[in-house]
């Protein structure tokens, strides 16, 4: 009977200390009071610093003549224009070098992470072999390599080395030729862009017959046929308005055509060789992350290797694949401000010369981290949606 | 009635044939593995193609064409290019990395201070390997060696300026000497920081929450180079005026704020790994939070997240190589550096040294990956998820 009263007792109150709400309010208090402290001080102190050194702040400096030149541009750009444009010329760029190191890191990442599950003893062993060596060397040291001790011992412009299709390489970088388009030249582009609406409009049709009939229509061959056909009968039809411009060999250096910098190449295929090894890896745990079940039920249906795989292994593999390989994405788009190393005009070279041009520290390095922040959100965004995609739709 | 027994049972058991023998010995291995099917030849011969034309090359480049000693760039160059090898010769350079070595180890660190570095790296080696091997004992008093009294004796030894060592500048540190302090630092740092930040993460506390959540997120997502740059350039401008400290400490602290981050993202996703029930278990056995974390949740959460923490490591590793661009010499940077040397300058010094660096980079890196595969079978208790 003593117990049921104690029991209905109100329990005793412990000293505040030990009550897990006011600690937690007390610790986070003391938490934020710290950071705002912090952030005083050090706002405080840089203010002090900016004053005594005599550095200016905000963000009036964009307006102003960077007085510099950038060696690859892919706008129009000259030493008279102003810093904005300048970090806008570093931001294509930096766009444009991680855009090409994605897609060719996808493609041979692939190749190499299948290469990897092959049956083929020495297909697995060379695939092994290149993921072992790129996974465990620096980045940099990578872009070194491929700009030091490749692409700047190449010959020189005079003794080019010729490739097929009149392209050239030596140690100034790679020449192709360049395409000028003549008049009428925009048909083939609408051709193109046609044949590629025409051809999802006749995959969707194709998708929605098989369901309702189960006859198969020849998707691929028909798509293939659309997009580049179109632009081939475009072509004939307007008159042939594509010409090349060849390069063309001199004494002492090659003119015309159309040329990549060293400094871009090594950086894009070092990225791209890198980059690669880690997409392998993730293509070979996603492939190998399907259960044999799957495979073994699809053979049971009937089905052959090539629709196991493309029907039943990659669907589920690519869920297993995006999330890591949306990390990957992001690694390479930082990993492209290594270009500094090397002088490729990106991002982080120029926001850099115009830190040491200006002395303003802080500016340039807020709009880096800006620029990087909102490029991996953009690229998370993306891969989201594939992802949504990808993802398993419950029933 | 006459019964014919027409049953029969075989009394001993039947000895195993050996197997036919297309199915055994090289010849079917060969069969197997390289030629089971038309579209399999086709990739071995493309394989073998490729082998043939990329593995001969370097092979010749690198040991039958090489030159291993010689005092200066004459042994590596051509006639035409100054020196005394005949023209169209292409090898490696291995006398240039011969000749660099010192400083490709040490950096300008002074001669004859070199000692000291030398031997902090046989007390790290010394004290390293028992730490390694699962079978010596003691680990908890070699561990307090490691990570408490090792840092102070090296930091006296490598420094210097008490008990009669003259001092010896940061910046005329250099090679891996320079990348092995900044990798063991940013270890030593990263992991209980990023689990610290990982902790405040998964508070309940939305404040703490929010502090960890912007600091983690906002690291990741930029360049390594961008807190290279902060470090170097805002820091100063951070602190009062007067105060300023060495240019090594300030990468120093960038390279372990970067790699902890990236840490508490592993760590996170090992917590998240560990079931409720734990949680529960250890709140209703009476333990506080920091005893719940100690010694229920995190050596479970950290056992299965070893692949992830030691691939942060791996990853800082090479990461330490980015402090190239704020004008320091880790090993990557002090080879670099040595291509400009006039006495040494020829088409294959480049090439031989940065396949040099990558060789050291290659076998510090691969050695963390296969030993972490290695903890992990051990570590593997059988119960898996």
């Amino acid at each position: 009977m003593a117990s049921q009263e104690v029991l209905r007792e109100e329990p005793t109150r412990g000293s505040l200390i030990n009550d897990p709400r006011v600690r937690s309010i007390f610790i986070q208090v003391v938490a934020a009071l710290a950071l705002i402290l912090f952030i005083w001080w050090i706002v405080g102190n840089t203010i002090d610093n900016l004053q005594r050194l005599r550095i200016a702040s905000g963000f009036a400096f964009l307006k102003g003549r960077a007085g510099f030149d950038i060696a690859d541009s892919a706008i129009a750009y000259s030493s008279d224009s102003t810093y904005g444009r300048a970090i806008l010329v570093g931001l294509i760029n930096t766009a444009i070098v991680a855009l090409a190191g994605i897609v060719t890191a996808t493609i041979i990442g692939f190749m190499v992470g299948i290469g990897r599950l092959s049956n083929n003893w020495l297909i697995r062993k060379i695939c092994t072999v290149y993921v072992e060596v790129f996974r465990n060397i620096p980045p940099l040291l990578v872009i070194f390599f491929w700009y030091f001790g490749v692409l700047s011992v190449l010959p020189l412009p005079r003794d080019s080395i010729e490739l097929p299709f009149g392209s050239y390489v030596n140690s100034r970088g790679f020449y192709f030729p360049r395409a000028v388009w003549g008049e009428g030249a925009w048909l083939i582009l609408l051709a193109f862009l046609l044949g590629i609406a025409m051809s999802w409009f006749v995959a969707r049709k194709a998708r929605q017959r098989q369901m309702a009939t189960g006859q198969q229509f020849p998707v691929f061959w028909t798509s293939v046929a659309l997009i580049v056909g179109l632009p081939l009968l475009a072509y004939v039809a307007s008159g042939f308005p594509l010409s090349f411009d060849l390069p063309k060999k001199s004494t002492f250096n090659l003119t015309g055509g159309f040329q990549v910098k060293p400094e871009f190449l090594s950086l894009y295929l070092a990225l791209s060789f890198y980059t690669a090894a880690f997409i392998a890896e993730i293509v070979r745990a996603g492939v190998r992350g399907v259960s044999r079940g799957q495979t073994e039920a699809a053979g049971a249906l009937g089905l052959r290797s090539g629709p196991i795989l493309r029907l039943v292994v990659v669907p589920q593999a690519m869920r297993i694949v995006i999330p890591p390989l949306t990390s990957q994405y992001l690694n390479l788009t930082k990993n492209s401000s290594l270009a500094i190393a090397i002088g490729y005009p990106d991002l982080t070279a120029i926001a850099g010369t115009v830190l040491n041009q200006t002395g303003q520290a802080i500016e340039p390095v807020l709009i880096m981290m800006a620029v990087y922040l909102g490029l991996s959100l953009l690229t998370s965004a993306i891969m989201n949606v594939v992802n949504a995609k990808m993802a398993l739709v419950e029933r | 009635m006459t019964q014919t027994d027409l049953s029969w049972v075989r009394t001993e058991l039947a000895q195993p044939m050996p197997a036919p023998p297309g199915e055994r010995g090289l010849v079917a291995w060969v069969r197997k593995n390289l030629f089971a099917s038309v579209g399999d030849t086709i990739l071995t011969l493309v394989g073998l193609v490729l082998v043939a034309m990329i593995l001969p090359p370097i092979i010749d480049w690198a040991f039958i064409q090489a030159q291993w000693t010689g005092p200066d760039r004459t042994v590596c160059a051509t006639v035409a290019q100054g020196g005394t090898q005949p023209d169209g010769w292409s090898g490696a350079c291995w006398s240039f990395v011969n000749a660099k070595f010192g400083q490709f180890m040490l950096g300008r660190y002074p001669l004859e201070e070199r000692w000291r570095p030398i031997l902090v790296g046989i007390l790290f080696v010394a004290l390293l390997a028992p730490l390694l091997i699962p079978r010596v004992p003691h680990k908890g008093l070699n561990a307090v060696l490691f990570f408490l009294v090792l840092p102070i004796v090296a930091f006296v030894l490598l420094v210097g300026g008490m008990f009669g060592l003259p001092h010896v500048e940061t910046p005329l540190w250099g090679g891996l000497l320079v990348t092995l302090t900044l990798s063991f630092v940013g270890i030593v740092v990263s992991l209980p920081l990023g689990i610290l930040l990982a902790l405040g993460r998964r508070s309940k506390m939305p404040v703490v929450k929010m502090i960890c959540i912007v600091f983690i997120e906002t690291i990741r997502g930029i360049p390594l180079i961008t807190v290279l740059f902060m470090a170097s350039v805002m820091l100063p401008l951070f602190l009062p005026a007067g105060v300023t400290f060495d240019k090594f400490l300030r990468a120093l602290i960038g390279v372990s704020l970067f790699a902890a981050a990236y840490m508490a993202e592993v760590v996170r996703g090992g917590l998240q790994a560990i079931p409720k029930g734990q949680y529960e278990g250890a709140d209703s056995l009476g333990l506080s939070y920091w005893q719940k974390m100690y010694f229920i949740v995190l050596p479970q959460a950290l056992k299965l997240v070893i692949p992830g923490i030691v691939n942060t490591f791996i990853g800082m590793f090479k990461d330490t190589s980015l402090v190239y661009i704020i004008s320091m010499f880790d090993l990557l940077a002090i080879v670099r550096q040595n291509f400009s040397d006039a006495s040494w300058a020829s088409p294959q010094t480049p090439a031989s040294g940065l396949i040099f660096a990558a060789v050291v980079f290659w076998l510090f890196c691969f050695g963390m990956s296969r030993y972490s595969m290695f903890m992990e079978r051990r570590l593997d208790t059988g119960y898996k998820r």
